[in-house]
């Protein structure tokens, strides 16, 4: 018999054992699968005479800046969709089934998460807005990783995932999610349309060093440029992995300067960018030729806050971008405009895609007639839309991946603001930059509810 | 041959920075015993004193012209630098010198966060554990940083040279090679001769005057030193601001390398602690030393010839040296018999 005033060794070893197995199991049952969820036929069904979008993006970390702008752009589409200001791209979005007076005659409310550009952290953020704060769908970020970490989590959960700045080809390819939509371009797509530019610009006669980014962005990023490239008849003379955050890249660079090389491809993004084109800059890359021919640098990938820490050094450098607060059609200038008289300047590309999604999402809502998952992922599979930006676009059924225009971009010569930094040299079409989806592999699977 | 002459000149910027945060971190563990994680968030701040200076004189003046419209339609604003419309020529110079001009804007302003961030706070744990020092320390670099950041934004502000010093210079001329072939940014150059001149200028200090005679003496026997009535103490407070202006000045004159933001501190902290213990703690010269030699070592370690045979050799080469150190001779290249060791 168990003398329970006077617990012996094994006693306690065996409470403990039999306390932790219960905790375990308590922890390892996820909560997202056993609170709300046996309530609704699905996840987070709104109850109450609101609905509530979660915001997960970088509140801290080297991406804070593009996720104060993908914030601010949030707010602005919650403010369109409520019916509040003068409406943004509700004006010039076709086909439009929203009535701005909220979605669903449900007011939207809104919850925000801090990813830090941290997958570990990401995914805790979104988890804590599913679970705790009953988010019926999570958007946001600045960064490939973290757009796969959340994508799956939120498949897993079953709400729907909009991602925001997100550029590698995984996110949409091999790492594909039913309940995952991607509005922004990716790394092929900035190959296919940069090409022919190349060309235009530096013959066909031409040998690339790539300094790549050591993560999965940059690794599609290279793979595709050197596609690209190479299929013009350019050679790759080296391709270096560089450290994500190294700093300092002038180890990286000197070798390029007698590595026999015309062009260097800088495979960067944010931070990384900025440091290793000032520093290729001051080793006088953009100065220098070789066998004759002016030495080249490009950017695959631009974004008007990398042009800002940039500075100087971007000019006459060529890049791609997913949009641009100067292009000229009725929804980026319907866009523009409010979120200018908002905030006092131009919106990013970011800003740009994430106030998208969030519009997106919410038609298909109103569309599908239902907040249920797998109704609006239905409801975006193969949508076709206009007047949000880049001329006619679709959200491709088979790796929900949009294709639209995709703009090659060059650093501002003369800038005639401090917001005139890159200039759109080319709207590239749809067509050029479309491609088979089989190409990268990856399922979709099945959609979930979260039920 | 040409690529290891430019990976040596590729150390020697690398290491003049390493060098100069070491120097700093080894004056105030030899003086106070402090070990301060702080150290790096001075460096921080020295690089934000350029890009407040910069944005200083950089003030704009502001005319709207109602003719012409921004994109969400209220009138476009005409900005010009104040100082231009003031001085002219001399406006435009003084804007284009701004980095150097910063350091007479540095050298006092880090001076007096030396001696708040001493007086404030690391006194108070000058007996406590070198753990508690950590802790306090590292707490205090992360509260520096938040607050750069939430001041200046988390985005890098790029800091440009002066325009005559702004391309790269034919080094390989110098040397009989052929024009072309070993090109090297002249503001590298610049930063790798300011960290010597610096370097040479604290160790002179602390050779040739009597302040310096008397702090090298108290690093020895700061009890024997009291007993001459002398205020050490003050004078360890003095050498801490002597750091805090080292390691900002070390910052300013990095800021066309690397655009500053507010974790930049933080990324060469690290390092210079490796540097420390390579170089032996408490040990200046072997700061010094140890500072150069591993900047090298790390560029080297980057070659691609290198990285093909020992591939991520470039990314554990620094700890890879700090633990074959330790192993082998643990109270560093240069430190004191006894530190370290027991």
């Amino acid at each position: 018999m168990v003398d329970l005033m006077t617990p012996s060794r094994r006693g306690v070893l065996k409470g403990g054992v039999a306390l932790g197995a219960g905790l375990t199991a308590g922890l390892a049952a996820p909560t997202v699968f056993s609170s709300k969820a046996w309530a609704a036929d699905y996840l987070n069904a709104p109850t109450g005479d609101t609905v509530t979008f979660g915001f997960n993006v970088p509140q801290t970390g080297a991406y804070a800046d593009e996720g104060a702008d993908e914030l601010r752009a949030y707010q602005l589409a919650v403010k369109h969709l409520n019916g509040e200001g003068d409406g943004g791209m509700l004006n010039t979005m076709k086909p439009l089934t929203l009535k701005g007076n909220g979605v669903l005659g449900k007011k939207v409310a809104f919850v925000t998460g801090d990813t830090q550009t941290k997958s570990d952290a990401a995914r805790a953020s979104a988890k804590r807005m599913i679970e705790k704060d009953g988010a019926i769908m999570i958007t946001g970020g600045s960064s490939s990783g973290v757009a796969i970490a959340v994508q799956s989590l939120c498949q897993e959960a079953g709400v729907v995932f909009m991602a925001g700045l997100t550029h590698s080809n995984d996110t949409t390819g091999k790492d594909k999610r039913r309940n995952g939509f991607r509005h922004f371009f990716n790394a092929y797509m900035s190959g296919a349309a940069l090409a022919p530019v190349l060309k235009d610009n530096y013959g066909t006669d031409r040998k690339a060093y790539h300094l790549t980014a050591d993560y999965t962005w940059g690794w599609t990023q290279e793979e595709s440029i050197k596609n690209s490239t190479e299929a013009l008849g350019w050679e790759t003379v080296s391709a270096v992995r560089t450290p994500l955050g190294a700093g300092d890249f002038s180890q990286y660079i000197t070798p390029v300067l007698n590595s026999g090389a015309d062009v260097l491809i800088l495979n960067h993004y944010g931070k990384d960018m900025v440091n290793s084109l000032t520093q290729a800059v001051q080793f006088g890359l953009r100065d220098k030729q070789v066998g004759g021919k002016d030495f080249a640098v490009v950017v695959p990938l631009y974004s008007r806050l990398m042009a800002q820490g940039a500075g100087e050094n971007v000019k006459g450098i060529l890049g791609t971008t997913n949009w641009h607060w100067s292009l000229q059609d009725e929804g980026s200038k319907a866009f523009v405009k409010s979120f200018g008289e908002e905030y006092g300047f131009p919106p990013s590309q970011a800003a740009h895609t994430c106030y998208v999604q969030a519009l997106l999402y919410a038609d298909a809502c109103e569309r599908a007639g239902t907040f249920m998952p797998c109704g609006v992922v239905e409801a975006l599979e193969g949508f076709e839309f206009d007047g949000m930006g880049n001329g006619p676009t679709l959200y491709r059924a088979e790796d929900h991946q949009c294709f639209k225009q995709v703009l090659v971009v060059k650093g501002n010569e003369n800038p005639t603001s401090q917001f005139d930094l890159l200039e759109v040299v080319q709207e590239v079409p749809v067509d050029q930059v479309t491609y088979d989806p089989a190409i990268f592999g990856g399922e979709l699977g099945e959609c979930n509810n979260g039920v | 041959m040409d690529a290891i002459l430019l990976q040596i000149l590729n150390g020697l910027d690398k290491g003049g920075a390493y060098a100069l945060i070491a120097l700093g971190l080894t004056l105030v563990f030899g003086t106070l015993g402090v070990v301060n994680f702080a150290h790096g968030a001075l460096f921080m701040l020295g690089a934000f004193c350029a890009v407040s200076f910069n944005q200083l004189i950089g003030l704009e003046k502001v005319t709207v012209d109602p003719t012409q419209m921004t994109p969400w339609g209220t009138p476009l604003e005409i900005r010009v630098p104040m100082i231009e419309d003031w001085l002219g020529a001399t406006g435009t110079f003084i804007l284009d010198y701004s980095v150097p001009f910063s350091i007479l804007m540095a050298i006092p302003v880090m001076i007096i966060v030396g001696l708040i961030m001493e007086r404030g706070l690391i006194q108070f744990f000058y007996r406590r554990t070198h753990a508690e020092q950590i802790l306090v320390t590292f707490g205090l670099a992360i509260v520096l940083q938040e607050l750069i950041k939430t001041w200046f934004g988390a985005n890098p502000i790029p800091q440009v040279p002066p325009d005559t010093v702004r391309g790269a210079a034919d080094v390989g001329t110098l040397i009989g090679f052929e024009a072309g072939q070993i090109v090297y940014p002249y503001w590298r150059l610049i930063y790798f001769l300011f960290s010597a001149l610096i370097i040479g200028g604290v160790f002179a200090f602390l050779q040739l005057t009597t302040f310096g005679m008397v702090v090298r003496a108290g690093m020895a026997d700061r009890e024997t030193v009291g007993l001459f009535g002398i205020d050490i103490e003050r004078r360890f407070t003095i050498v801490f601001g002597l750091a805090a202006v080292v390691a900002g000045l070390a910052g300013v004159m990095y800021t066309p390398i690397l655009p500053p933001d507010y974790h930049m501190g933080m990324d060469f902290l690290v390092l210079s602690f490796v540097v420390v213990v390579v170089g032996g703690m408490g040990s200046l010269p072997g700061a010094v030393a140890a500072g150069f030699l591993l900047g090298v070592l790390q560029s080297f370690a980057s070659m691609t010839e290198v990285k093909s045979v020992l591939p991520g050799i470039d990314q554990i080469i620094i700890y890879l040296v700090a633990v074959i150190i330790l192993l082998v001779r643990p109270r560093g290249l240069m430190g004191r018999k006894g530190v370290m060791e027991s």
